[in-house]
């Protein structure tokens, strides 16, 4: 075995998975993950740990891995972290733990994410579940947004001993785990609906259906419902469209809307009411995460597909195995053009789009390197379907109905970094709501910090 | 899960039920709306809240047959649940936003068209309870798909004028002839119409009104799957904007909107919706030509 190399994971091939939404990544087996958890060197200094938003230890899940002691390593993920086998699939490891691997310097990082995944699976498959025992509190916290913010939060509090009830706008538990994210990068049963069932074992309640900003305010669940402290993890729900002529044509979808008819209202199967078009040629305009699972989608319902992005790969905002995955699927990247029109027939309906082509200029506020317009350069591309996936803002519902709770210019809610503090007492906030539209893990990281500042919060009030 | 506790058959396939939904059943106020899903397959139904009894903790609404969640939910009985029900969504009727010594000045023509008279009803209600009346003009194909006569009767007396398309109850001819009727001939002055309908009807309502210079609201209810404005599904144009009848409506200024793109949208899901209401029609007898299921026909 080459020691400079990670141990090669199980992929479906991709002509086949083009067709179904069945997993992509089968993940490591017994033997390829202790095979993998040789490989860490047991850094005594874990800059691992460091890169990981939510404090895994590192070295001593996989050093549990490498004994065969599953349970235990499943045991140490356990203390730092709610949603391990949604992580192990969705985190961008390459820029956090992975990227600081020691490892990584000569050869290929150890494998972290798919070791974390598959000490997950085996969890529970095996089921095993960590069991917290605490002393109760007897304060309540309202936990706003099912998603992983809320849900690391709501756990980490439970494990602490308080009560705590998340409320969550839609019918299901997961936020963007089960209405964004599609099933063969995250199984929604198999894995999602498990870990919530997980975070609920800890004492968690879960009120589904529950708008808060409409259904009930924050004000009434303190003032009211005798809440002793909120969190507000609820995301950035709205999607950004383009303000280009024809854009509310039939046919142009937001990457939200595309996304949650197939994920969330399962759209894809024919058991479900829930419609969804998808056309024969679909562009999809956008170069991040979204935009490759709505691609991917698209492709997956049987069209050929468009990535339509303005600046070069390089600057493609989306993870790497995400991009990879999608190119050997057979989609097709139009790079460096940007669309200026939606094309209509005479139905009102989608026929394609004007792009104008792009070099890159001088680097912006990012730090990545404008796309200016090249003048006279315009072209029609053929679509029957076109879905916007250009990134989310939050949502003002909840920021406009509580008083007090300050926003930004952008409609983020304003938190200090360390625990999430808010303008308003007693009410913390963290993930994309605050931070906007960002990744999985720093949501569970920021809903880990409130849950400290929370805890902080709640101590001095139980002994004042 | 949401219990029914009443369920009455309004005319062919309209049904009105009578929901527990305590929270919204607090909060709401006239104009505003709900979603139902009947089970975990079911799609997620916008409908106006049609009633509310605070102190019970229900809400009523009205839907009609036409898709394939609909098709299920008539089946659905006294005792039995919807999965779901969450809101309230979208704002409320500006018209709750005055005081009854404002609404008291004003002169209010509403017009409902079909199933258009359950999002009526609440509006026409609550102004009643500020001690103010208003007109209503009811509308309908004919004297069978006339609903919440008595109801709406109840809360407007001798104000209700309904009209059917074929002159079998009421009077014969359209909306719009009806609106021209009351204030051309009868010499009635309004300061403000709400009209809430079928999009081809709150059209024509609208075009009329602008010609008789009545400022008008009309209802939207577009395709929509989530209606906390995270999916953009029901976005229409209003006065060249973009806006999202989730949470910018779901009334707007009628005479800014642009019903003909409107209406286009809301038939973008008709085949997809076609064939899976083909499905829930014939159940386990499905037999394929719905050109979705690989079946033959």
């Amino acid at each position: 075995m080459d020691m400079m190399k990670k141990v090669p994971v199980r992929e479906q091939e991709p002509l086949v998975r083009a067709k179904n939404f069945d997993e992509v990544c089968l993940g490591y087996n017994e033997e390829e993950a202790v095979a993998e958890a040789q490989r860490c060197l047991n850094c005594k200094n874990p800059r691992c740990m460091q890169g990981c938003p939510v404090n895994i230890d590192i070295p001593a899940f996989i050093s549990e891995v490498k004994n065969r002691e599953f349970a235990k390593a499943a045991g140490v993920i356990a203390q730092s972290s709610a949603l391990p086998a949604v992580c192990g699939r969705v985190c961008p490891q390459e820029t956090q733990c992975e990227g600081v691997c020691v490892r990584g310097v000569k050869g290929e990082a150890v494998a972290i994410g798919k070791l974390e995944r598959f000490v997950a699976d085996w969890a529970r498959e095996n089921n095993v579940v960590a069991e917290f025992k605490p002393e109760k509190k007897g304060q309540k916290v309202a936990v706003i947004g099912a998603g992983p913010a809320g849900l690391t939060c709501a756990g980490d509090l439970a494990k602490l001993g308080y009560d705590v009830k998340i409320f969550e706008a839609l019918h299901e538990a997961g936020g963007v785990l089960v209405y964004g994210i599609p099933e063969f990068r995250l199984p929604k049963d198999a894995v999602v609906k498990a870990e919530v069932e997980n975070v609920k074992k800890l004492g968690v309640e879960i009120e589904t259906d529950c708008i808060i900003g409409k259904s009930v305010s924050i004000d009434e669940l303190i003032d009211e419902e005798g809440y002793d402290a909120v969190f507000i993890g609820s995301g950035a729900g709205l999607p950004m469209f383009m303000h280009i002529p024809g854009e509310t044509a039939s046919g142009v979808f937001s990457a939200n809307e595309f996304l949650t008819r197939n994920n969330l209202m399962k759209a894809f199967r024919d058991d479900y009411d829930t419609p969804i078009h998808c056309g024969k040629k679909v562009v999809v305009v956008g170069g991040g995460n979204v935009a490759m699972d709505a691609a991917r989608t698209a492709l997956r319902l049987g069209a050929d597909v468009h990535i339509v992005y303005r600046r070069s790969e390089k600057e493609l905002p989306a993870r790497a195995e995400e991009v990879h995955h999608a190119k050997e699927e057979g989609i097709i990247f139009d790079l460096l053009q940007n669309p200026v029109e939606i094309l209509v027939d005479d139905n009102g309906w989608v026929r394609g789009c004007k792009v104008i082509k792009m070099e890159l200029g001088e680097p912006d506020a990012s730090g990545r390197r404008r796309p200016v317009e090249i003048p006279g350069s315009e072209y029609e591309i053929e679509c029957d379907t076109l879905i916007m996936a250009l990134g989310t803002s939050p949502n003002p519902l909840i920021s406009s109905t509580t008083k007090g709770l300050d926003t930004n210019r952008k409609g983020c809610i304003i938190a200090d970094e360390q625990y999430g503090q808010t303008s308003r007492e007693g009410v913390f906030a963290g993930g994309d709501a605050v931070s906007g539209a960002a990744t999985v893990i720093l949501a569970m990281g920021a809903g880990k910090a409130a849950a400290k500042g929370i805890d902080e919060y709640l101590t001095k009030k139980r002994e004042a | 899960m949401y219990r029914i506790l009443k369920k009455r058959k309004l005319a062919e396939k309209i049904f009105l039920m009578e929901v527990e939904a305590p929270r919204i059943a607090k909060k709401c106020l006239p104009g505003e709306f709900l979603i139902v899903r009947i089970d975990r397959e079911g799609e997620r139904v916008p409908l106006t809240i049609c009633d509310y009894d605070r102190e019970k903790g229900t809400v009523t609404i009205v839907f009609q047959v036409v898709g394939a969640s609909t098709y299920r939910m008539q089946f659905l009985e006294e005792g039995g649940c919807f999965a779901d029900v969450v809101g309230p969504l979208g704002r409320p009727s500006e018209l709750t936003e005055k005081t009854p010594e404002e609404l008291k000045k004003m002169n209010i023509l509403f017009v409902a068209g079909g199933v258009g008279t359950a999002p009526v009803y609440p509006q026409v209600k609550w102004l009643k309870e500020q001690g103010v009346s208003a007109d209503v003009v009811q509308g309908s194909k004919n004297k069978d798909l006339v609903i919440l006569e008595d109801e709406m009767r109840a809360v407007c007396g001798e104000h209700l004028f309904i009209t059917t398309d074929d002159g079998s109850y009421g009077f014969h001819g359209m909306v719009t002839a009806k609106i021209e009727d009351l204030v051309k001939n009868e010499g009635r002055k309004y300061d403000l119409c709400v009209v809430i309908g079928p999009m081809i009807m709150m059209k024509f309502a609208a075009k009329l009104t602008k010609e008789l210079g009545i400022p008008t609201i009309a209802s939207m209810n577009p395709v929509m799957v989530d209606g906390t404005g995270m999916c953009g599904a029901c976005r229409l144009m209003v006065g060249g904007q973009v806006k999202f009848a989730c949470v910018d409506g779901p009334e707007f200024d009628a005479h800014e909107i642009d019903f003909d793109q409107a209406m286009k949208r809301s038939r973008m899901y008709q085949t997809e919706e076609g064939r899976a209401y083909l499905k829930a029609q014939e159940g386990d007898t499905h037999h394929g030509g719905c050109g979705n299921c690989g079946g033959e026909a």
